[in-house]
């Protein structure tokens, strides 16, 4: 029994708080003991009789015509049982691509970037299966790399891409642009006129890497029936699947999905990685094939955050307003399209932050190179935008005379503020509350590395390498605050799917909820039992693995999982809850006269009128009749932006953060301690108060490490990777993290399920800048560059 | 090769191990105890962390012919082992520090304790201290650095049962955490530590 | 690939003089690194963990004989009096897991410019206790490094032990990374008073294709301080001295940009560490470090 209901209205009907576990309450996760025992199974731990490994064969340059590729040595190594190029491939479809199928499942003729797979090989061990991939013998012909913006725009620039057909390829100004926004709004030039101040600035964001800990894995099983079953860490089951039977020239319901263990995503999930090779080297050899990236492979095994060139223009007058404000954002997408159109749409779209400009011209474009593609990462495209507007915040605040935070608040947005893009914010938007939230925080004690012992180095920059005992060392504070959208934008029908059942096991009332979300780490399963125990009354619920055997839940990316499959989870519950009662009212409405006259609620295992008088125990209802309902759930649409404009009712929910960094810098060695990075965030509604300060405080770090430290740095004379390892990717230890005290702010949205608001991503957005205000205002430095490296600070770059 | 040792306090033999093998792959795919996680076998994220005849190690990073003869406890057997460090009078090597410097009070660490478990945590699974401390914590997200914080953590709490927030750092400064902040990984160890150090366990 | 198990230090040096391709392996944290990600594949591995001598150490009249595989923890937890350089040093190495693994012999036998013990070693003074089926030698620690990741080991020697002076003074280490734990050093200084001999002695780390010591600015120190009389009396370093000496310590550079950072700024913050360890070791040394001196 399949029903859909497309509304996005929330139900009338309001489940009270008498079921123990619903929302609201710290529920533990369900995965928990799995989790701490080690018994929980990530995509890495696959294991299978008779599993071959695969290996990926990846270039070794970044731009090159491939000449030949000789499989014969490798093929003829013992243990070996296959080896593929892309003339094995076993249909027309070649590529694939989240938006654009613009990417090689195994490079033809030529390689875009360092790291594109070229070849594939299964055998019997990992190390025969690397051997016989350094035994493939690839002759390039290299050609110059692109890698950015003047040399992929030059005239003669040689196209990433030739013969695009993609729909962007109309209005963009060169083929090697993928997408281009603009957004108009009023007239800044003639705004401009009102400035006392203006104030521009050129900033530069560089490439920061997920760095999730579980590498890139599954396992590929071959199907008796031709078809293949993958077992897989992903942030979208159904969007992998689109993609990948194509290829393997198979209908969809013979590639069936389960989600293994995922070991973080942060957005570097969402494009495929080793799926399509598992599965076509298990289709070939006939057997399972598991394959599992290392770090250095995964380094090159995923989309990285955009690095960006941002220009930015404020003018403000002298009693503290702003009057105008131009921006260009150039992010560099790398070889392939990926989510750059989207990333390009966040950016323009959210590029003035959470204030309010009348009058705005804007443009962010995202570039095809020769560097790694670049696609979703944790605040997709806002955090590039919020790191440069932040820095103009205060270098405004500054030329007004005002303080930095009133500066903010003046300026700030709130309920009814018409974003650039016209669409009106139509729910709270508490961006003033939360800075002063944040400034009225208690600061951490002056030198708090002093202890009675003298100075404890591990609390100082440089922490144990033992650099500083006090010397050179200066405190400065920084704010930021920022604006995320939640959800898929620009038109996307965002939906999910829930299959919920309820049936009575061993005399209890029990309820099943199946989705296809990935869990992530983000604790969705947490939220969806305590949803399904407010909206059904029962304690019991288990959750199901997540496959494609249920619809699509849509990815666990732009903070929407608890949003939009907590909303399908939500209403398919409804929909269960109204078939109890009709199973009620035909089994016992004779006993009661309240079946046909009160408002029926399910609370503590019981029918309960909302005047709390029980009827009857659910579990005698659901007697003999189990009730399941899968339904397909929608928030509100939203449209496209206007391709001249920009303007369009594109988002659905906003989401604010702002934060509060303290740090210690050691001003002659540039070495920088984060002492605290306090947070305020307006979550709408905490399902679960435990996992949403989680969610901030992991966000929050992700946002300090690419402040201080984290960077992928690529060559511009050759586009190769120079660090892809954890030795010289550094991302925050335990002690690069400060304390992390977070006030949470529940201002409900009236349109989104119990009010909730999207919350992963904001956090990212403005952490990041508060550090570097924070780094500016210990040194004096002007610092329009992220990560700051210890060269910056001292002049020896 | 083969290789004997002993994992979990049971004895192991793996054959055909190939000489660059490391202790970690063994563990992972010969012996069927993937608990211990390959996040970047470089020694560099401390997901890999094993109890080499008591010592915490990567287990990425020994050779697995080094293991022959020698000890290793796993996340798998970490409630085990800590069963019988608490049976045999608190130190199951003999090697625990002196609880001297201040630790978390007790009324910070009860916090959670009154909130139990969920219905589908934890019913029948016997866990140490440390893992009850993760789960109630929040420290636990993906989870793919929980195994080798615990056993990092859990040898902490044996040598120095009273921990300062900078002692708990420089301990875990070995394990990455990619989803948390580690702010709640903070919260366990300290109410672990809380727990261990009340009367009757809280 | 082949795994050597040898069960004595005299089955280790057959075994290495019947393949001197093999490649010792110890704590591990080297060469597993390697093997896991594909860069080496030697023909043999050479087991050096049953040989229990090598994680032992004595304690001499002048010096502490240091078994090559000594974990780092050790040295931080046991010989911080004997070795203070060496035991900050050691702090600094990596993580804790790393630290119960890696020994002084590991650093040794890659020497790597980055790694950690190095400048610790050099301004303590050490000689390198090596051995082959043809003898054994010590080697100074002065010409132990003879390139970038090379040395003077001859192809069937091993590294049994290293000697290393005892602290007759003040010794400190430092080292920047870009990160407060776990890192690789942008480049370490060690600096080791000697008031016995009346002379100081430098180490500089991943500043110059081999681990070296400063030797002008070492002399310039020792001259100045010899002429202002101040190891009798005990007076603070003049600022300009310091500067001076921490000129010629940057001077003693010959670094390159990396990945990790800068030659330009490897100058200036091995300036500043050189300033600053002479600051500490010098107060310390006047008796009145109480207030400044790390812990942890």
């Amino acid at each position: 029994m399949a029903d859909t209901r497309t509304t996005g209205i929330p139900s009338k009907v309001t489940q009270g708080s008498k079921t123990k576990g619903g929302i609201g309450e710290s529920t533990l996760r369900p995965d928990g003991t799995l989790k701490v025992t080690g018994e929980f199974a990530y995509s890495s731990d696959m294991w299978h009789e008779d599993m071959l490994w695969g290996q990926i064969l990846r270039s070794t340059v970044a731009h090159a015509e491939i000449v030949s590729i000789d499989t014969s040595e490798a093929l003829a190594q013992p243990g070996v049982y296959a080896v593929m190029t892309y003339d094995d491939l076993p249909t027309a479809v070649k590529n694939y691509g989240l938006e654009i199928q613009d990417t090689p499942v195994l490079a033809h003729g030529r390689v875009r970037h360092h790291g594109e797979p070229v070849a594939i090989v299964a055998a019997d061990h990992p190390e025969t299966a690397r051997r016989a991939a350094a035994k493939i013998k690839v002759e390039y012909r290299e050609l110059p790399v692109i890698t950015d913006e003047a040399s992929a725009t030059a005239p003669d620039a040689i196209l990433i891409h030739d013969n695009r057909d993609d729909h962007h390829i109309g209005h963009v100004p060169h083929p090697n642009i993928v997408h281009r926004q603009p957004i108009i709004r009023g007239n800044a030039d003639e705004a401009a006129k009102k400035a006392d101040f203006v104030v521009k600035g050129e900033y530069t964001f560089g490439m920061q890497d997920q760095a999730f800990l579980g590498p890139e894995s599954g396992l590929a099983v071959p199907g008796e029936d031709g078809g293949v079953d993958l077992y897989i860490a992903t942030q979208w089951l159904h969007s992998d699947l689109r993609q990948i039977a194509p290829v393997l020239g198979l209908p969809e319901d013979k590639v069936r999905m389960t989600l293994s263990g995922v070991g973080g995503a942060f957005g570097g999930r969402e494009d495929l990685s080793m799926q399509i090779h598992a599965c076509l080297l298990a289709l070939r050899t006939g057997k399972p094939v598991k394959i599992v990236y290392n770090r250095f492979e995964s380094f090159f095994g995923h989309v990285h955050r955009h690095p960006a060139k941002l220009y930015y223009e404020h003018g403000a007058t002298k009693d503290g307003k702003l009057t105008h404000m131009k921006c260009r954002i150039v992010l560099d997408g790398g070889a392939y399209a990926s989510a750059s159109p989207a990333v390009v749409g966040n950016a323009s779209s959210l590029s003035v932050g959470p204030y309010v400009i009348d009058d705005v011209d804007i443009e962010a474009i995202a570039l095809y190179t020769n560097n790694p593609p670049c696609g979703a990462m944790r605040g997709f495209g806002a955090v590039q935008a919020c790191f440069a507007y932040e820095a103009q915040m205060d270098k405004l605040a500054d030329a007004v005379g005002m303080d930095r935070v009133e500066f903010r608040q003046l300026n700030a947005m709130e309920q009814g503020t018409i974003m650039p893009t016209g669409q009106p914010v139509d729910s709270p938007a508490p961006v003033a509350e939360l800075l002063r939230r944040i400034k009225a925080m208690p600061l951490p004690p002056e030198r708090q590395w002093e202890s009675s012992e003298g100075a404890d180095v591990r609390q100082l920059p440089g922490g144990l390498s033992n650099t500083t005992h006090g010397e050179g060392v200066v405190r400065g504070i920084g704010y930021a605050v920022g604006i995320k959208n939640v959800g898929f934008s620009e038109g996307f029908d965002d939906y999910s799917t829930a299959k919920v059942r309820m049936e009575v096991v061993g005399g209890e009332p029990v309820a099943t909820v199946h989705t296809a979300m990935a869990e992530v780490g983000q604790g969705g399963v947490t939220v969806h039992a305590q949803i399904a125990r407010t909206e059904l009354g029962v304690t019991q619920v288990t959750i199901q693995p997540a496959d494609t055997q249920v619809g699509s839940a849509g990815s666990t990316s732009a903070s929407r999982q608890t949003y939009v499959t907590g909303g399908a989870v939500k209403n398919s519950c409804e929909l269960v809850r109204e078939k109890v009662l009709e199973l009620g009212r035909r089994k016992f409405g004779t006993y009661h006269p309240a079946w046909a006259t009160a408002e029926l609620l399910l609370e503590g295992g019981k029918v309960v009128t909302d005047g709390g008088e029980v009827l009857a125990d659910l579990a005698d209802v659901l007697e003999g009749e189990a009730v399941e309902v899968e339904a397909e759930w929608r928030h509100r649409p939203t449209e496209a932006f206007d391709l001249r404009t920009g303007q369009g009712f594109g988002h659905v929910q906003y989401s604010f953060a702002a934060h509060r960094a303290v740090v210690e810098v050691d001003t002659e060695l540039g070495l920088v301690k984060v002492v605290e990075l306090a947070c305020a965030q307006d979550v709408g509604k905490a399902l679960n108060p435990l996992s949403v300060v989680g969610q901030i405080q992991g966000g929050t770090t992700q946002g300090l490490g690419v402040a201080v430290m984290e960077e992928i740095i690529v060559d511009p004379k050759t586009a190769k990777v120079r660090n892809p390892s954890f030795t010289d990717y550094l991302i925050p230890t335990i002690l690069d993290t400060p304390t992390i005290p977070v006030d949470v702010l529940e201002l409900a949205d009236d349109h989104a399920p119990y009010g909730l608001r999207g919350i992963g991503e904001a956090p990212t957005l403005s952490s990041t800048p508060a550090v570097l205000a924070a780094i500016r205002n210990a040194t004096g430095l002007e610092l329009n560059r992220t990560p700051v490296r210890p060269e910056h600070l001292t002049g020896t770059a | 090769m083969r290789v004997n040792f002993t994992v979990n306090g049971r004895p192991q033999e793996a054959d055909d191990v190939w000489e660059g093998e490391s202790l970690l792959y063994v563990l992972r795919e010969r012996l069927g105890l993937p608990g211990s996680k390959n996040a970047c076998e470089q020694g560099e994220c401390g997901s890999c962390t094993v109890r080499l005849d008591g010592v915490p190690v990567c287990s990425c990073l020994v050779a697995a012919g080094q293991v022959e003869g020698r000890e290793v406890v796993t996340v798998e057997g970490l409630a085990d082992f800590a069963k019988q460090r608490a049976e045999h009078g608190g130190c199951a090597t003999g090697a625990c520090g002196s609880a001297e410097k201040a630790g978390t009070s007790l009324d910070a660490a009860k916090q959670w304790a009154a909130k139990g478990h969920d219905s589908q945590t934890g019913e029948g699974v016997e866990l140490s201290p440390i893992q009850e401390a993760f789960i109630d914590a929040g420290a636990v997200q993906c989870g793919f650095c929980t195994p080798g914080l615990l056993v990092a953590a859990d040898e902490m709490l044996e040598r120095n049962p009273n921990p300062s927030d900078a002692d708990i750092r420089e301990a875990l400064s070995g394990n990455l955490c990619r989803c948390t902040g580690y702010e709640k990984i903070m919260d366990a160890v300290r109410l672990a530590a809380a727990r261990q150090s009340a009367p009757e366990g809280v | 690939m082949d795994f050597l198990r040898p069960a004595s230090w005299e089955e280790a040096l057959a075994a290495k003089a019947e393949h001197p391709t093999a490649v010792p392996i110890a704590g591990g944290t080297d060469v597993m690194v390697e093997i896991n990600f594909d860069h080496r594949r030697p023909e043999y591995l050479l087991d050096l963990n049953r040989i229990g001598e090598l994680s032992e150490w004595e304690v001499g009249e002048e010096s502490v004989r240091l078994g090559a595989s000594v974990p780092y923890t050790q040295i931080m937890e046991n010989l911080r009096g004997e070795l203070p350089g060496l035991a900050l040093a050691s702090h600094t190495v990596a993580s804790p897991q790393i630290r119960n693994r890696g020994g002084v012999g590991g650093n040794l036998g890659t020497a790597s410019p980055a790694g950690d013990a190095h400048p610790a070693l050099l301004a303590a003074g050490a000689e390198v206790e090596v051995e082959s089926v043809r003898g054994s030698r010590l080697i100074p620690i002065d010409e132990f490094y003879t390139g970038v990741k090379r040395n003077a080991l001859a192809a069937d020697e091993l590294i049994r032990a290293v000697h290393v002076k005892k602290a007759d003074g003040p010794q400190q280490y430092s080292k920047v990374g870009t990160r407060n734990a776990m890192v690789i050093a942008v480049c370490a200084f060690g600096l080791a008073l000697h008031p016995r001999t009346r002379t100081v002695r430098t180490g500089i780390g991943s500043a110059a294709p081999t681990p070296v010591r400063a030797k002008t600015a070492e002399d310039f120190l020792n001259a100045a301080l010899e002429e202002g009389g101040f190891w009798d009396n005990g007076k603070i370093i003049t600022p300009s001295v310091a500067k001076q000496f921490a000129d010629l310590c940057s001077a003693a550079c010959n670094p390159i940009d990396d990945v990790r950072g800068t030659a330009s700024y490897r100058r200036h913050a091995v300036g500043i560490m050189a300033r600053r360890t002479l600051t500490w070791t010098w107060e310390s040394y006047r008796g009145t470090a109480a207030a400044t001196e790390g812990v942890a």
